[in-house]
């Protein structure tokens, strides 16, 4: 009960700008802001514990979202998606920055502090298999949402719990079985049940389709679609499949290591990506087309792996795999800036756009080496927006070996194991 | 598919169709099968399990009713029979340690006593201690192994070193020297109940580290699924996680283990009345009998077979129900 109390004097301030937000909040409206926000995990070793360095899964990210759009986030694994989900649904506590939610300050409340906003964000977790309570039936499950914030639905707590099994498509006769006794998808419709019965206004989803059925995952995403529509609500859908994101979301920002990179509208990201990395993960996106197959000698192979998030590369933190990095990109890190109107892109040599650092000339070795993996319509495509690459092109052009250099890409192209093509 | 998630006021027409519709799934609402149901019924199918599990229930009934049953065959367990020693050897007449109509397993040697009511009240103290050790230790290893899961850090590391000291100590000797030094009456016990009292929490104590260890693994396991995820994203807290959560699912491990404990307890306490630090004399114990037994091996040996055969039996009945549970409850470990 003192917790209760508390809770009262925290949403107080906030409370008449929430009346204003709260169901009829303008579509386009900042539901959730994020800044600067950081979550290092401590790596402890030795006998005392001692902190000995960090894992630097989410190192200061900034955007928002707006009520009633669906922002789609993507990178490889590992890049500390997921982490980032945990962070604004506050899961785990950040280590710097603030996450406000309908303008107010949520980034350090406690459990108690959390329970009436946990109303209105939610949460759809990856794992049908484990997101579910084996123990619990599918009633108990679906109406533990009620039992927790203490809400009593009109029409009693079972009559909503069957409401809410048709919304999601199932039977709701099954009220009384058990999760082993349904599908992978039929799991994830009752995920989806349960982390809509508070009616919240954010929901954030950690890769909800991609341990299903590639048929099954068209259902769901479909299933999303359309109670987005008929709830207003506002999604922000952590994937690392790109055809998903594309199908689903109105923005779509790009992680790499820890960073947003670039955070655009979807036409503009997939019209015309602008960071380097975005353009490459793009390239990546299998085509399902096979008189459309050539394309995919455009196909941009990264070199290596993603560093380690425990000792980031230093400035831009792709530079290490990148046909573009110049001697900038070592030591300044770029800033998340609006290029084009809807389009914050992080890089010091944008593609698609003019070069944020033209009077850097050299290409770094490395990024030599990784031009070799890039086609070389993707090249002369980079040249136009960077002058260092300009200049290799058209060395390369000019030398007299040209041609047989010209083989070299094709060749590495298919001995090089396709590791980092998506992040699969 | 999906039907509008706000009821529809202005239109009664679809609501009405949608009452129906919930109305009839309340009438035939499916009954699904819990998890328990399941290992039930797989436990049901297995022969061997069912067996033990009769001989355990067996012998409970046995162990609960033994004045009965003794009384109804007219025998006591503390009545000599001088009259059916042989004087000169002092071994019961009659073949067999003395076996007849009356006397269904025969007579101790030398004072007579009948060995079926002492077998019987035996059963008493082999499952009173089996059964009661085994739940202190569950009780402990419950508690501290989920503390020592969930909460983790120095908590856990000090719960850990704990056990990891109790799995090293000689529990069979600190029990000797314990009897040894312990007071003939305590908190209102006296004899062989204050024995029968300082061997349950003895043998709970030394067997809690099992459990627990069991229990913080499956805990640590489990805390990491995306359930308790989802239950915090609800606001729950720490303790609706633990009981709510957590502990349905610690149940199964929890019953197997318990379920393996019991026979050893039981061939523990034996074996601590064998050595003489058990009950007292002339409470009548498994392990006593064996161990008097010894002296006439030779010209007794139905006197050594017959409690021998009790604590092998009910060992044997508690191991094959207990490997039943567990194979009933987690199909997936290898036997």
């Amino acid at each position: 009960m003192s917790e209760k109390s508390e809770d009262a004097a925290v949403t107080n301030p906030a409370q008449s700008e929430g009346a204003v937000l709260s169901k009829d909040a303008a579509p386009g409206e900042t539901l959730l802001k994020v800044t600067g926000l950081q979550k290092h995990f401590p790596i402890r070793k030795g006998l005392l514990q001692r902190q000995v360095g960090a894992v630097r899964a989410v190192d200061g990210i900034d955007f928002e979202v707006r009520s009633g759009e669906t922002l789609g986030v993507v990178g490889e694994s590992g890049c500390g998606k997921s982490t980032m989900g945990r962070l604004i649904t506050r899961l785990l506590e950040p280590t710097a920055g603030t996450v406000e939610f309908e303008g107010k300050d949520i980034t350090h409340l406690g459990v108690g502090g959390m329970r009436p906003l946990r109303r209105d964000v939610q949460m759809i977790f990856q794992d049908p298999y484990s997101s579910l309570n084996p123990r619990h039936t599918i009633g108990t499950i679906i109406s533990a949402p009620f039992r927790l914030q203490g809400v009593e639905p009109e029409g009693g707590v079972k009559r909503e719990v069957q409401r809410l099994l048709s919304v999601v498509g199932l039977n709701p006769e099954h009220y009384n079985r058990y999760p082993h006794e349904f599908s992978g998808g039929q799991r994830q419709r009752i995920g989806i049940a349960r982390a809509l019965a508070l009616k919240p206004k954010l929901v954030v989803a950690d890769e909800p389709v991609s341990a299903l059925d590639v048929s099954i995952q068209a259902q769901v995403v479909n299933l999303m679609d359309d109670l987005q529509q008929e709830l207003g609500l506002t999604y922000v859908i952590i994937a690392h499949d790109l055809s998903v994101v594309r199908h689903v979301s109105d923005r779509i920002a790009v992680m790499y290591l820890g960073k947003i990179v670039e955070l655009a509208d979807r036409e503009s990201l997939y019209k015309a990506p602008m960071h380097p990395y975005t353009k490459a993960l793009m390239s990546a996106v299998p085509i399902p087309d096979p008189r459309r197959r050539s394309a995919k000698s455009e196909r941009i192979l990264l070199k290596g792996d993603v560093p380690s998030p425990i000792s980031p590369p230093s400035g831009c933190r792709f530079h290490t795999r990148c046909w573009k990095a110049t001697q900038i990109c070592t030591t300044v890190e770029p800033q998340l800036v609006e290029l084009k109107p809807g389009q914050r892109v992080a890089c010091h040599h944008p593609e698609n756009f003019e070069d944020q650092a033209p009077q850097d000339t050299v290409l770094l070795t490395a990024a030599k080496e990784a031009a070799e993996l890039v086609a070389d319509e993707v090249l002369a495509e980079s040249a136009t927006t960077s002058a260092a690459v300009a200049a290799e092109v058209a060395e390369v052009a000019a030398s007299p070996t040209g041609p047989a250099a010209e083989e070299t890409p094709d060749a590495a192209a298919s001995d090089e194991p396709e590791t980092d093509r998506d992040s699969k | 598919m999906t039907a509008p998630l706000h009821e529809p006021t202005a239109e009664t027409a679809p609501s009405a169709a949608e009452e129906a519709a919930l109305a009839s799934a309340d009438a035939k609402a499916v009954q699904g099968r819990s998890l328990g149901r399941i290992a039930w019924e797989r436990l049901k199918r297995d022969k061997l399990a069912l067996a033990g599990g009769v001989v355990v229930l067996l012998l409970v009934v046995v162990a609960l009713f033994a004045p009965l049953i003794t009384g109804i065959l007219g025998q006591d367990p503390d009545e000599y029979h001088e009259n059916l020693i042989d004087p000169l050897f002092g071994t019961p007449t009659g073949s067999l340690g003395g076996i007849s109509g009356d006397h269904l397993l025969g007579v101790e040697p030398v004072n007579g006593r009948d060995i079926l009511a002492r077998i019987l009240y035996g059963a008493r103290i082999s499952l009173l201690v089996g059964f009661l050790s085994a739940m202190v230790a569950v009780i402990l290893g419950t508690v501290l192994g989920i503390l020592a899961g969930f909460f983790g850090g120095w908590l856990d590391s000090a719960i850990s070193r704990v056990m990891d000291g109790l799995l090293a100590f000689p529990q069979l000797l600190f029990i000797i020297a314990l009897v040894s030094v312990m007071p003939n009456e305590m908190l209102g016990l006296s004899g062989s109940s204050v024995r029968v009292f300082v061997m349950i929490l003895v043998i709970g104590f030394f067997g809690w580290p099992y459990i627990g260890r069991v229990v913080r693994g499956q805990t640590l396991s489990l805390r990491e699924r995306e359930y308790v995820e989802a239950a915090r994203s609800l606001g729950a807290g720490r303790v609706y996680i633990l009981f709510k959560e957590l502990l349905p699912n610690l149940v199964a491990p929890i019953v197997v283990y318990s379920t393996m404990m019991i026979p050893t307890n039981i061939l523990t306490e034996a074996a601590l009345s064998f050595l003489g630090v058990g009950v007292k004399p002339p409470t009548a114990s498994w392990g006593q009998m064996l161990s008097s037994a010894i002296d006439y091996y030779e010209s007794d040996p139905m006197y050594m077979v017959v409690p021998g055969v009790a604590i092998f039996i009910t060992v044997l009945a508690f191991n094959l129900f207990g490997d039943g549970v567990r194979d009933a409850l987690d199909p997936k470990a290898s036997r």
